[in-house]
Formats: structure tokens, sequence, C-alpha cells
């Protein structure tokens, strides 16, 4: 539970400097910003429960578009609706568009520089950190819950998406539809006597 | 004009990219290379390469990549808001939707399945970067003329801050990459 509530534009300015500061920083693709967005709104904060998260960054996967706008998006509306929509594309949005604009002058010399290799080298190790850790933590919760369908259903998800390189909306439709069919099938024999 | 048409295309760039950055990428040559010709080939291949070195997801910077470069600023600007106005209004609507919905029992158990499926799916897109930086060619293998192992070093130290120490999480990235830069620097001088 979020508590106490902050003020709504605290919420907001919190929510535009959050997603601006996280953008700037992602490197490596929607997840390293979903990683960080967790970070902050769920350990750091509190202001999002985690499963609410994971649900979010389902949401964020299977639309279309960047999943780290759909994030920013999703975490915008859950704290402040639609003003909070617009301050977080705003601030997910706007630090590539002023890199990429002061790059695309002169992209040669930004390129083939060594030491922003270099950086980038030595970041690719710190991403695939900050993942890492936010999957034991949230793959060990999953663990420890002891149903055995969620278990297998992690293992079977990550064979299929990184083995056999199945498309990620498809795998989320597919076990939407079989999470559907299973609440379902349970919610009926509830219902019999 | 050449503002709306850079609005139109990214517009559907935006509308039709399931699945993340490297979903997108053949849709924007499509429409930049393809159709048209505001990028030559090598141009659009340097574009995946600064996409990959600098922050932000892929189509945003190649919007505006190519809007700047096709119309300065205000057509960065407008490449950029045409691809993210899809997202804006269906992410948006879905939000509400799940708001609303959520405490269903039916959307519930639903959901419930759904989680274990998006920790593997951000396990694999984490693997993929790691192996990455491991190893020269991405592809795991144990000879160690392959694998980087400052990278390995770097991971192991950042995996120690984060999870014992609680550091933050760009902090350790960034310094990860300052130490390589630190690496990179020094390194001539002892021959």
């Amino acid at each position: 539970m979020p508590d106490p509530t902050p003020k709504k534009g605290a919420i907001l300015k919190k929510l535009f400097f959050s997603t601006l500061y996280l953008s700037a920083f992602t490197f490596g693709g929607g997840y390293v910003i979903i990683t960080l967005l967790k970070d902050k709104f769920v350990d750091d904060l509190h202001w999002i429960e985690e499963n609410e998260m994971l649900d979010l960054v389902a949401i964020a996967q299977s639309s279309p578009g960047p999943i780290a706008v759909n994030g920013a998006i999703l975490v915008g509306y859950k704290l402040c609706g639609v003003p909070g929509v617009l301050v977080s594309v705003l601030g997910a949005i706007l630090p590539p568009l002023l890199l990429l604009s002061v790059i695309s002058l002169g992209y040669q010399a930004f390129c083939s520089n060594p030491y922003v290799a270099a950086l980038l080298r030595g970041m690719r190790a710190g991403v695939g950190a900050v993942i890492a850790s936010v999957v034991v933590d949230m793959g060990g919760k999953i663990v420890k819950g002891r149903d055995l369908l969620s278990i297998l259903l992690m293992i079977a998800c990550f064979v299929l998406n990184y083995f056999f390189h199945i498309n990620v909306v498809l795998l989320i439709l597919g076990t939407a539809a079989f999470g559907l069919v299973r609440t379902w099938y349970h919610m009926r024999k509830e219902a019999k006597p | 004009m050449i503002y709306w048409e850079l609005f139109l295309s990214f517009l559907q760039i935006g509308t039709f990219s399931f699945g993340g950055g490297y979903a997108a990428m053949p849709l924007i040559q499509e429409q930049a290379v393809t159709l048209h010709a505001w990028l030559t080939a090598g141009e659009f291949s340097d574009l995946v390469t600064i996409a990959e070195m600098t922050p932000g997801p892929i189509a945003i910077n190649a919007a505006t990549f190519v809007g700047m470069r096709m119309a300065g600023p205000l057509g960065a600007v407008t490449a950029t808001l045409g691809c993210v106005l899809p997202s804006c209004l269906l992410v948006t609507l879905l939000a509400a939707l799940y708001t609303r919905y959520r405490s269903l029992p039916l959307l519930q158990g639903t959901l419930q399945s759904l989680r274990p499926a998006v920790v593997s799916m951000i396990a694999a897109a984490g693997l993929g970067i790691l192996l990455s930086a491991f190893f020269v060619d991405g592809v795991f293998s144990l000879a160690a003329e392959n694998m980087d192992l400052r990278a390995v070093l770097y991971f192991a130290a950042a995996l120690y801050l984060l999870r014992r120490r609680r550091w933050n999480p760009i902090l350790v990235m960034v310094l990860c990459g300052a130490a390589e830069v630190l690496v990179t620097v020094l390194l001539p001088l002892f021959p």
C-alpha cells in the first residue's frame, strides 16, 4: 500500500524526473528500464506492488510500441492517471530525443571513439548484473511460492523464448489463454458442490 | 509535406512494432530506406549501431535520427511524436481497463499465470545481454581467447554491490563503464 500518499504535484514531479533519469541510462533495450522502474517504484518508493508491476510488464510487452515507453505509460497511469501518462512519456522520450539530435549531426566521430566504445562495453556487464539481480529476486519468489505449475510455466517460457526464439507476444497471449482456461476450470469446479 | 510524411511513417512503425526494439527494425528499414529513401542502406546500418550505443528505445532513436536529418529539430519532434502516439492511446486504454477490472477473479487468475512467463522473458533478455558482454561473438564457449574476463569481473563486482551492499543500480552500471574506460586509458601505458 502506498503510504503516506504524497500530493499529486509531488507524484508528477517524481514521475517526470524518475522516467527522465531512468531513460537516460537504459542501454540495452526495454527490459533494462523495466527492471529500473521496478527498482524505483516497487522497492524504493513502495508506490506499486511487485505483482502489479509484473502485470504492467506483461501489458507493456504485449502492446505495440517501445517497451520502455509502454512501461512508462503504465506506471504513469497507475500513479496519476492521464496527467501521469503525459509526464512519464515526456520524461521517457526526452533523453533519446535530445541525445540523438546532437549525435545525428556528427555521428562518425561518436561511433569510432574508443572511449565511448569502452564505456558501453563495461556498462553491458553492469546491465547484465542489474537484470540478473532482479530476476533472482522475482524468480526466487515464484520458486518459494511452491506452485509447481507456475515454476513449470516459468521454465517452459524461458526455453521457448531463449532457445526456440518464439515471439514474446505469442508467448504472452498463449500463457494468458492457458491461465484463463485454468482459472475458469477451477472456478467451475468450486461452484459445484 | 515532409513533416506529415515523417509523422505518418513513424505512426505506422509505432503501431505495428510488437515485442520491442528488434521487432521494430525491419519496419523502420521498410519506411525509411525502401519506401521513402530517407536513408541509404549504409546510413541505416549506422543508425542501428548508434541506436545500440545510446540509451532509449531503438524506434525513438530512429525517429529522432531520421527526422533530424530530413527536417531538422522540428522533424525530429514530429517523427518521435508519431512513434509514441499509438502507444499513448492504446496502452493508456489498457491501463484503464486493467485498473478497472484487475480484481475480477477470472482476470486475477489469468494474470497470475502470466507472472512467471514475464519473469522468464526478462531472464532471457538479461542472459542475451550477458553473453554479448562475456563472449567476443556473443556465443557461449569456454575458449579463453573468446572470453572477456574483465567483463566477467565487472559482472561479479556489480552483482556483489547490488545484492550485498544494495547500491543504486544506475550507479553500479556507470561504474562498470567507467572501469572499462579507465582500463582502456591505462592499458597502453603498461606494455
